[in-house]
């Protein structure tokens, strides 16, 4: 084999391979280290851990896990576990679907056309992510309840995809500005409207950057907890985080059982992110490089 | 048809089925007869009684409708009045005798039936009291709870019981180990040693709010817990959870255990089943001629909202709760010690050891004060007491230090303005936009652009409506509420004078520690150090992965975006956890390597650093990721070319591959700062402002200023406002300059 480049393009040295390969597993360590306490206050079912510095349980308990994923509703007898990840999911879901189905056709434009207001609305879609959201809480809850909208799924869906709507916009905007306008010009020379090269040209070539975008609201509406503890008042319609949140009280809190559930919350999400990560190095980035 | 149009005919029929289950409602709450809803915030063996209870009264009502709603702690309260002002809220509530008064101004709580209240002797008179204001009894007592002393055989066998707190200290001395453990620098934990000295921390009588910490008995009782602890016999620094470890410890080993605890009835819920332990009121200070150390009481009250859904069903079910019957399921259930007075004829409840400890703590302890000036008073002085305890501040100058905060926090609104021009000042806004508008619809190149843009607005129109509903009108609403002030119910029209006092610094020198501009500096520090670091972390780790020949390289990938992928408070409580002084990982690491362990939070620095390395862990990966992405657009034979010519790896990266790093990830670069300005979570969950407020950035302190400070949503506003302002102004200079580069 000839010669070998490094990243910045000089020559590889086994030495230097290992060096990479210690920072890497360092990196990889602190990445871990937290995460891995959570694993074992999860599995640790009323012990201590205090103190210690390898986050290893002493006695391993799948209890937790249990008692979290077992909760049944007194009166009926539902698996109300089940129904709150049912409801994370779907609104969850229906979170991504819905934000990026506005936010597509919007980015598009925004990446294709030259129209008055076009400048207007990039700033002000930048300056919604500015304001903090402590200040906002109160009038949304008081529009929801005009439109009737309160403690429902839908409600949820519109608030969250509304909220993901500016960040789905300007991903997918410079997804479609790095796409070359040469595809759809061709389509539209063959007869297409702009409309259908939209759709049939456009559209598949961002594919990835849906996806990624896509990921990220799905994300968003799955770990939030403000919005929907303070919108939602049944336990059946609570979302998984709302329902973590219980274990935390005014006294202490039963932080093993809060563990357990923090890391069903987040396996689904770690999960999307190891089938995705080919399209979130590529969809993440797809608009700067135009060059 | 062709394949590809009939699956996309199918994706589309799916998401127009997810949408129709989406939109159909739920069974709405229609205000019917036959329906009771509940709230309550309990957990563990509290919430279990409840649910017993809950289901003897279904099944001696199997035709109502009963439904029942845990809800989180930290959301109860502000839900409550937010729920039940719109019809939306429970029937019957459970909530802590503190908040009655608020919830009295507001509307959302209903005076008691006379006909419940027939029998006042059957309940304990102080917690019926204690739900009184003017006269009016505005809920059924549950339950009392205060702090007692706790005592673990063998140490304290039977009803052994020390006769003073100087005791402990004296056996302290001795033994050279802790003897009591409870949370020193928390003001409502210090609450009973101040009442042993003859203090108090507000003075209530007369329905004004005095703040009284001060004189010889705030410092009396400061200097007494200064003496303790540098007796050895109370921890530094201690929490909640230090308490329970040390107490489930004991002294007999070799980790830091102590046989005493102060605690409320909380505490039992996390000892272990095998423990030996009683409960007995907290002794007084001194042995001879000391004044009792009396806590403070809570009394937990059954309360009913001002419009039932089935008022005959609500009024039955609160005189059920509170029914002897009741009473005594609560007890020995929820361990609850109840106001019920004949569920203590019930021998199970009079000979419980428990129990009754916590019944004769709770018949000496002082009910708290409902005046709003009680919720302010908790963090002046939770603050001078921990300032004391960390030798920052002599007792005096900390007791002065706190009452400028009490005063600070407390004082009156501003007045009321007239809004006559603030009116005119929008009315001639509106018609200079209204001329804008008509100008462009009558000049013809306006016309023509605009025609000529109809193509791309059909494309962003259903964008730019649901963003303007749902994310501008709420923005501007939140906004607008920056030129109120008052207690929410009652909010008046201010001007800019919330805007006013905030860039005044309330009246104190400019930079004062938590002033807007000491409070900026914290936050633009915060924001400048967590960028670089996200920046060079993110970029090196992903020059190092993206190597040519690399093993593992998705192993390495995948594991190093885990922190992105768990949600950011569990992350931040987590890490919370690892700085604890005594429980915590990153001390005991520390302590391998020979470190003396470190009280992170009593510092400044640690505290902020703590803090930076909570969110470098969380954003380093966000970075690592954009700069892979951009990697990957670098052509290889630019770099080959200047390796051949001799560059060397540092000229290769500063020359080529970060000038072409740059543009890509400029816009990431900012979005990652903006969020970074307004990281919340972390602030708060992490160091929580410790040491003294000093960590606290502008989003954190806004946040205290709505939901700690006597809900100054106005004043909260206003800072969001300033933020906004700073935000917008920033980015586009940067903007500007990054143009003209």
């Amino acid at each position: 084999m000839s010669q070998v480049l490094d990243e910045t393009g000089g020559r590889r040295r086994p030495a230097e391979e290992a060096l990479v390969h210690v920072a890497l597993v360092l990196a990889t360590i602190a990445a871990l280290y937290p995460v891995l306490w959570v694993v074992s206050l999860a599995l640790s079912h009323g012990e201590s851990s205090a103190g210690r510095v390898l986050p290893i349980p002493e006695h391993l308990s799948l209890g937790n896990f249990r008692e979290v994923v077992g909760t049944h509703d007194r009166a009926t007898g539902t698996w109300i576990f089940g129904r709150q990840l049912a409801n994370s999911l779907l609104v969850s879901l229906a979170t991504a679907a819905v934000g990026v189905a506005i936010a597509t056709p919007a980015a598009y434009a925004l990446a294709r056309f030259r129209f008055a207001g076009r400048e207007r609305g990039v700033f002000l879609l930048m300056a919604t992510q500015m304001f903090p959201g402590v200040a906002t809480l109160v009038p949304l809850y008081l529009i929801l309840e005009k439109l009737h909208l309160l403690d429902s799924r839908a409600g949820l869906v519109l608030v969250y995809a509304t909220t993901a709507v500016p960040f789905c916009i300007m991903q997918l905007r410079s997804a479609f500005e790095a796409i070359p306008v040469d595809l759809e010009e061709a389509a539209m020379v063959d007869g297409a409207s702009r409309f259908q090269a939209f759709l049939r040209v456009a559209l598949p070539a961002a594919r990835p950057a849906i996806a990624v975008t896509s990921l990220f609201a799905f994300m968003g509406a799955w770990n939030e907890f403000i919005l929907a503890a303070t919108l939602l008042s049944r336990e059946e319609s609570f979302t998984l985080p709302v329902a973590l949140q219980r274990y935390v009280g005014e006294h202490g809190a039963s932080w093993g059982h809060f563990a357990a559930g923090a890391l069903i919350v987040s396996v689904p999400v770690m999960a999307l992110f190891y089938v995705a990560q080919r399209h979130i190095v590529s969809g993440l980035t797809a608009g700067g490089v135009k060059g | 048809m062709g394949l590809s149009a009939r699956r996309a005919v199918a994706a589309l029929y799916a998401l127009a089925a997810m949408l129709a289950v989406l939109v159909l409602p739920w069974p709405v709450a229609a205000d019917e007869p036959g329906k009771l809803v509940v709230w309550h915030a309990y957990r563990g063996a509290e919430q279990e009684a409840l649910d017993r209870l809950i289901d003897r009264f279904r099944a001696a009502h199997p035709s109502a409708e009963i439904r029942v709603l845990a809800v989180p702690f930290d959301a109860y309260a502000s839900k409550l009045e937010a729920a039940i002002l719109h019809d939306q809220g429970p029937d019957v509530f459970f909530d802590a005798h503190e908040r009655l008064g608020s919830f009295r101004d507001k509307g959302i709580v209903a005076p008691i039936d006379d006909e419940l209240l027939r029998d006042r002797g059957a309940f304990d008179p102080v917690s019926l009291r204690a739900l009184t204001i003017d006269g009016k009894t505005w809920a059924l007592p549950v339950a009392r709870k205060c702090l007692a002393l706790y005592l673990r055989a063998p140490s304290w066998p039977g009803d052994a019981a020390p006769h003073s707190l100087d005791e402990l200290v004296v056996l302290a001395r001795k033994t050279h180990r802790p003897t009591l453990a409870y949370e020193a620098s928390n003001a409502y934990a210090h609450a009973p040693i101040l009442h042993g000295f003859g203090g108090r921390i507000l003075d209530a009588e007369g329905g004004r709010d005095r703040y009284a910490f001060a004189d010889g008995p705030a410092r009396d009782s400061l200097a007494w817990v200064l003496g303790a602890m540098e007796a050895g016999a109370i921890p530094e620094e201690a929490s909640g959870a230090l308490v329970t470890q040390m107490f489930t410890t004991g002294s007999g080993t070799d980790a830091i255990g102590a046989d005493a605890a102060i605690s409320g009835p909380w505490l039992a819920g996390e000892l272990p089943a095998t423990l030996v332990y009683h409960v007995v009121p907290i002794p007084p200070v001194h042995a001879a001629g000391g004044t009792p150390t009396r806590p403070y009481l809570t009394v937990e009250g059954a309360m009913r909202a001002p419009t039932p859904r089935d008022p005959a069903l609500a009024k039955e079910f609160l005189a059920f709760v509170v029914s002897t019957e009741a009473a005594i399921v609560r007890a020995k259930v929820g361990r609850q010690v109840v106001a019920t007075n004949a569920a203590w004829r019930d021998p199970a409840l009079r000979d419980d050891r428990f129990l009754t400890g916590f019944r004769r703590a709770a018949d000496d302890a002082i009910p708290m004060p409902t005046t709003p000036g009680m919720r302010a008073a908790w963090e002046p002085t939770t603050r001078a007491i921990q300032k004391v305890l960390r030798r920052d501040l002599s007792p005096a100058d900390a007791i002065e230090e706190a009452k400028h905060r009490f005063l600070d926090v407390t004082r009156p609104p501003p007045p009321r303005r007239d809004p006559r021009p603030m009116l005119l000042l929008l009315g001639l806004l509106a018609l200079i936009g209204a001329g804008q508008l008509l100008r462009v619809a009558r000049d013809p190149e306006q016309r023509r652009a605009i025609r000529a843009s109809l193509p791309a607005y059909a494309y962003v129109t259903h964008a730019v409506v649901i963003v303007l509903l749902l994310v501008v009108v709420p923005l501007v609403l939140g906004a607008a509420t920056s030129f109120f002030a008052g207690p929410p119910q009652q909010l008046h029209y201010v001007g800019l004078a919330n805007y006013f006092e905030i860039l005044s610094a309330r009246g104190a020198p400019l930079l004062s520690s938590g002033s807007f501009y000491a409070v900026l500096g914290v936050t633009v520090l915060w924001t400048v150090v967590n960028v670089t670091l996200h920046l060079a972390i993110g970029m090196a780790l992903a020059l190092l992965l993206s190597r040519p020949v690399l093993k593992l390289r998705g192993v390495y990938r995948v594991l190093l975006v885990v922190p992105w992928a768990v949600p950011s408070y569990v992350s931040a409580l987590a890490w919370k956890g690892m700085f604890h002084r005594q429980l915590g990982a990153v001390n005991a690491v520390l302590g391998h390597l020979g470190v003396e362990p470190i009280a992170w939070f009593s510092r400044f620095s640690t505290a902020f650093a703590a803090n930076v390395a909570t969110n470098v862990w969380l954003g380093f990966p966000f970075m690592m990721v954009v700069t892979l992405g951009a990697l990957t657009s670098i052509p290889r034979e630019v770099l080959e070319a200047a390796e051949v010519d001799g560059a060397t790896r540092w000229q290769r990266f500063s020359r080529i591959t970060f000038p072409l790093l740059r543009p890509t990830l400029a816009p990431s670069v900012v979005l990652g700062a903006v969020w970074t300005f307004n990281m919340f979570n972390v602030v708060f969950l992490v160091s929580g402002g410790e040491p003294d407020g000093r960590t606290e950035i502008l989003v954190s302190e806004a946040y205290r200023w709505a939901f700690t400070r006597q809900a100054q949503y106005g004043y909260a506003s206003a800072y969001a406002v300033l933020i906004f302002l700073l935000l917008l102004v920033t980015t586009r200079g940067l903007k500007r300059r990054e143009v003209t580069r």
